[in-house]
């Protein structure tokens, strides 16, 4: 069943790459339909399967000279995944409903690219062959290049170029790991489950671990591999910008747990010795996480442009998945993956309120001109939706930020006490940040007068569309909706995490 | 000499595919030159090149249809399924290049002109299936031979004549080399077929002498494969000549000489002889010295020619890897890696003589906009180039993982298999900037021009093709297995 997430958006995009010119404005209403029946599927596959472990999906030889599978299964965490990037591409497609509008903006390969994007997403979080998730992993990477390079704005070739190499220098590093581990394992097959019982020597995966882990670790953002990621979202088109934060990140530290921690288990070990307080590869990528909690929140502080404040709090937000995940304690990966969703929704809407319904009708994103434009009187809709997601993104209670971010910070309670509240400074740096650039951009008290004493008019602008409503109110409702109801999700998740191998959320040392 | 006699029905019953290329190219010849003498110039174009894809679809036909078993005709040709598949692939690529040529404007003889393209073609046959000294060298010389008077055969101009000069001159002196280095494997072994100086070798110890002929071997094919520090001839010849030609010195040859390179790395380093590292050590800096300074100095080229004949360097730096990990497996994925790669190469020669025949220079700037002005067109150089790069579900993915790994399977690359796979990996990952560059210009910059990009149907059903086959054969990397094993 939730193959056809993969099916439609391929075909969809297959079908766009070949839509007529004429038909212009056509391609974005054929995208809405096809990512609304992706989500449709997904959340019938995640109704469905609520109170079931894996659900294995489809299973057939691909490529059986290389031991190669066409094979699909769905756990609890994938599930969660699957509907996030479900959501998040309604929410891009409703966010870009102005491309399309002109005769020549090419909307028909914007949304082909957008579609392929989303389909190598879904594919990713579905395979459990090996070499079919690093096929679909490099699929997603190629789209967004081009969505970047082509309907970006600021330094856009630069952003794109930049992020298209960070991306294959990490999937190289990740082909390298799984290449050595066919060959070392000698059993001639690619299949995650059956590899990850494998026993690697030791001496082995204390190399191949921070090799892959590094490789997907990138794309999710992790200092001091970073900086692909503000350049990137500041560069790309509001939808891209959504899609990049919201599921691609995602992407990177869905890899590090399913791929790094899972096949090489005892990479996590300790080495036996300690290096400047650093015993294990846990530790330093723990510390390395922290340290992008932190440096993010405090980059983001300073930041002029409104984008970049944004993009820097999503630096900071994925080193909190990163630390989840390394704790390696159910609550501390079952607030990872939470907060992975959460991060995916309230990402797309931060993004969507500063790229698409502030830049668009004021052309700047400069928080000092933004100041000036007394755009809470102007833009009230604006201002209220940034105050809300703000507070969501800040973790207020009553949001799925706030589950997220204390079950991971729980979790690292008891497997890192000092980075637990390294982890806090930062958070709270986020609520700085936060209302810096809400006050700044909304609410500052610029004069209303200008130096000749006449009032400055209030600009006007235009009206809030209804594809921005319908947009923010799927990503509002569903981080409230998780806010107020976690199980909803995380019936889902725990049992995953649980059946995750023994050896993961046992390994490193005793709590 | 061999004191075997030779079986000539034996060995002509093998050859009956070069032999039905090399009579239609005589054909042909006969066709151009007599009955259609007074023709207008794109009908005698038009008919030399279906007789000459006439010709290899029939030796294609009938290798395809007769059981290659493995008989040694008096150790002179061998014919094998893997031989087979590797003629087979020549012929389609000399089809698909024919096929590229049909409107070709640059020559004024177009009987010579096809009727050449078969010779290299048979060149390259023989040169596949070849398993003796003697034969390795002549069927490489009638191959290279061809291919130089191809190379200057845009009369009129003096790029086309300066490619062909250069080509000759270090073709030549890297013939001369070859012969020398065999000319020493037999004195050491008193025999020329590969598998008599096998035999021979493994009595023997390392001598200096052996070294002095396995260096002289390795320069003379490593200037066939266009492997660092042979490779100078090939940046300047690929932009020179015509575009058909360089699509067929990046393709066929390219196959034809990696297959003798895979028969002789059999020979020399048979089981018995595998202690013997020097020949692996050279292979092993030529293939490291392709993959670093082709990926690099593509980086700053301006002309797509340049660029793709640096790109060519590097994956020909990779294959080298596979001819040194020397097990039957690694033998296949070269095979498998040589041919989807020329036939990736053919599509993107084919779709920049397009481009260059619109704007008149391939430099990266003719390539502005070109989605915008023919998206077709567009849409195979993008698969093209994505498969060069290595980028799944593309066919050239495939042939790199199917190579590197059966590099690391390899018994042999215990101590470098793993540091070199991960270089080759890292540099193709630095490769995509390159391939990026021209796809940027394609689909994010705005064209000079403006007009749509007029095209015969002929030449881009051609691109289309190419382009499925790179598709399909990446979505079922199995396709092949029945002539080329994987894994």
């Amino acid at each position: 069943m939730l193959a056809y997430t993969i099916y439609l958006s391929f075909a969809g995009a297959l079908v766009l790459a070949l839509w007529p010119r004429a038909w212009n404005a056509g391609a974005r209403v054929f995208a809405l339909v096809v990512a609304l029946s992706g989500l449709a599927v997904a959340l019938i596959g995640f109704t469905a399967a609520r109170a079931q472990g894996t659900v294995a999906i489809a299973d057939v030889a691909w490529v059986p000279q290389l031991g190669i599978h066409y094979t699909l299964a769905a756990d609890g965490i994938s599930r969660v995944l699957v509907l996030l990037t479900g959501i998040a591409a309604v929410a891009g497609i409703l966010f870009s409903w102005k491309i399309g509008e002109e005769s020549d903006d090419r909307a028909n390969e914007f949304f082909a690219f957008f579609l392929a994007l989303i389909g190598g997403v879904y594919g990713v979080f579905l395979s459990v062959d090996l070499f079919l998730l690093f096929v679909f992993y490099e699929i997603a990477i190629v789209p967004k290049y081009f969505l970047i390079a082509i309907w970006g704005s600021t330094r856009r070739e630069y952003g794109a170029m930049k992020l298209a190499l960070y991306s294959f220098a990490g999937s190289a590093m990740v082909l390298i790991g799984l290449l050595a581990a066919y060959a070392t394992a000698g059993s001639h097959t690619m299949n995650l489950q059956t590899l990850a019982l494998y026993p690697f020597p030791i001496s082995f995966q204390m190399w191949a671990f921070p090799l892959v882990f590094i490789g997907f670790a990138i794309l999710a953002g992790m200092w001091p591999f970073h900086t692909w990621a503000p350049t990137g979202h500041v560069a790309a088109p509001t939808a891209a910008s959504m899609l990049l934060a919201g599921v691609v990140m995602k992407l990177g530290a869905y890899g590090c747990l399913r791929v790094a921690m899972t096949l090489f288990p005892h990479g996590l070990d300790p080495w036996g010795f300690s290096f400047l307080g650093l015993d294990s590869w846990r530790t330093v990528f723990a510390l390395l996480a922290v340290i992008g909690i932190v440096y993010g929140a405090a980059v983001a502080l300073v930041q002029n442009d409104f984008k970049f404040v944004i993009g820097y709090s999503s630096v900071s937000h994925m080193g909190l998945v990163l630390l989840g995940l390394l704790t390696l304690t159910q609550i501390g990966i079952d607030g990872a993956v939470l907060q992975m969703f959460s991060h995916g929704i309230l990402a797309g809407l931060l993004f969507a309120t500063v790229g698409r319904i502030v830049y668009e009708r004021t052309h700047t994103r400069d928080l000092d001109a933004l100041s000036k434009l007394q755009l809470a009187k102007a833009m009230p809709f604006a201002a209220w939706l940034f105050v809300v997601a703000g507070m969501a993104s800040m973790g207020l209670p009553g949001f799925s930020g706030f589950v997220a971010e204390v079950q991971v910070l729980a979790g690292a309670w008891r497997a890192f006490p000092w980075f637990a509240v390294i982890a806090g400074v930062g958070i709270v740096i986020g609520v700085g940040y936060t209302w810096r650039a809400m006050q700044r951009a909304f609410f500052s008290d610029a004069p209303a007068v200008d130096a000749s004493g006449t009032a400055v008019p209030v600009p006007k602008y235009e009206p809030i569309t209804w594809a921005e409503m319908a947009g923010v109110l799927l990503l509002a409702g569903t981080s409230l909706l998780i806010g107020l109801y976690p199980r909803l999700l995380l019936d889902t998740i725990a049992p995953a995490v649980n059946a995750l191998p023994h050896a993961l959320l046992m390994g490193g040392r005793p709590w | 000499m061999v004191t075997n006699t030779i079986n000539f029905a034996a060995l002509f019953s093998i050859t009956i595919p070069e032999t039905i290329v090399e009579v239609m190219s005589l054909i042909v010849l006969v066709v151009d030159l007599g009955l259609l003498r007074r023709s207008a110039h794109t009908v005698r174009m038009a008919w030399a090149c279906i007789l000459g894809i006439a010709g290899c679809g029939l030796a294609a036909f009938w290798l395809s249809q007769h059981a290659q078993v493995a008989d040694f005709a008096g150790n002179v040709l061998a014919a094998t399924p893997l031989i087979a598949a590797a003629q087979i692939a020549i012929l389609v690529l000399s089809t698909l290049v024919l096929l590229l040529s049909v409107k070709a404007r640059f020559s004024r003889n177009p009987g010579e002109f096809v009727a050449i393209i078969l010779l290299a073609t048979t060149g390259m046959m023989l040169v596949s299936a070849a398993r003796d000294l003697l034969v390795i060298f002549v069927a490489l010389e009638l191959l290279s031979l061809s291919l130089y008077v191809l190379a200057a055969f845009a009369k009129s101009s003096a790029q086309s004549a300066e490619s062909a000069l250069k080509y000759y001159l270090f073709g030549g002196m890297s013939a001369a080399l070859l012969l020398f280095g065999f000319s020493y494997l037999y004195g050491l072994t008193g025999t020329t077929s590969l598998t008599g100086i096998a035999a021979a070798l493994a009595s023997q110890s390392v001598s200096p002498l052996l070294i002095v002929a396995l260096v002289m071997v390795a320069a003379g094919l490593g200037f066939k494969v266009a492997a660092v520090p042979f490779h100078l001839w090939a940046p300047d010849t690929y932009q020179g000549a015509p575009a058909p030609v360089a699509a067929l010195i990046a393709s066929g040859s390219k196959v034809a000489s990696f297959a003798v390179l895979i028969a002789l790395t059999g020979g020399l380093l048979t089981p018995a002889y595998s202690q013997m590292p020097s020949w692996v050590v050279l292979l092993l800096c030529m293939a490291a010295a392709s993959i670093v300074l082709g990926n690099l100095a593509a980086l700053v080229q301006t002309s797509v020619r340049r660029l793709l004949a640096y790109s060519a360097i590097a994956h020909a730096g990779y294959m080298l890897l596979g001819i040194a990990a020397n097990t039957q497996q690694s033998g296949a994925a070269v095979l498998y890696y040589a041919i989807t790669y020329a036939l990736t190469t053919v599509g993107a020669f084919g779709a920049i003589a397009i481009v260059e025949r619109s704007a008149g220079s391939d430099r990266l700037d003719s390539f502005s906009g070109l989605s915008r002005r023919n998206p077709l067109l567009a849409g195979t150089m993008l698969i093209f180039l994505l498969s060069l790069a290595g980028i799944p579900p593309l066919v050239g993915f495939w042939a790199k993982f199917n190579l590197f790994a059966a590099v690391l399977h390899s018994p042999t690359a215990g101590h470098w298999g793993l540091a070199l796979v991960a270089a080759a990996l890292g540099a193709s990952a630095i490769s995509l900037y390159y391939y990026v560059q021209v796809l940027k210009r394609i689909y994010v910059l705005k064209p000079i021009q403006s007009e749509a990009m007029a095209v015969s149907p002929i030449e881009l059903a051609t691109l289309v093709f190419i382009a499925a086959a790179v598709v399909a054969l990446g979505l079922l990397p199995g396709a092949l297995s029945g002539w080329i094993p994987l894994g």
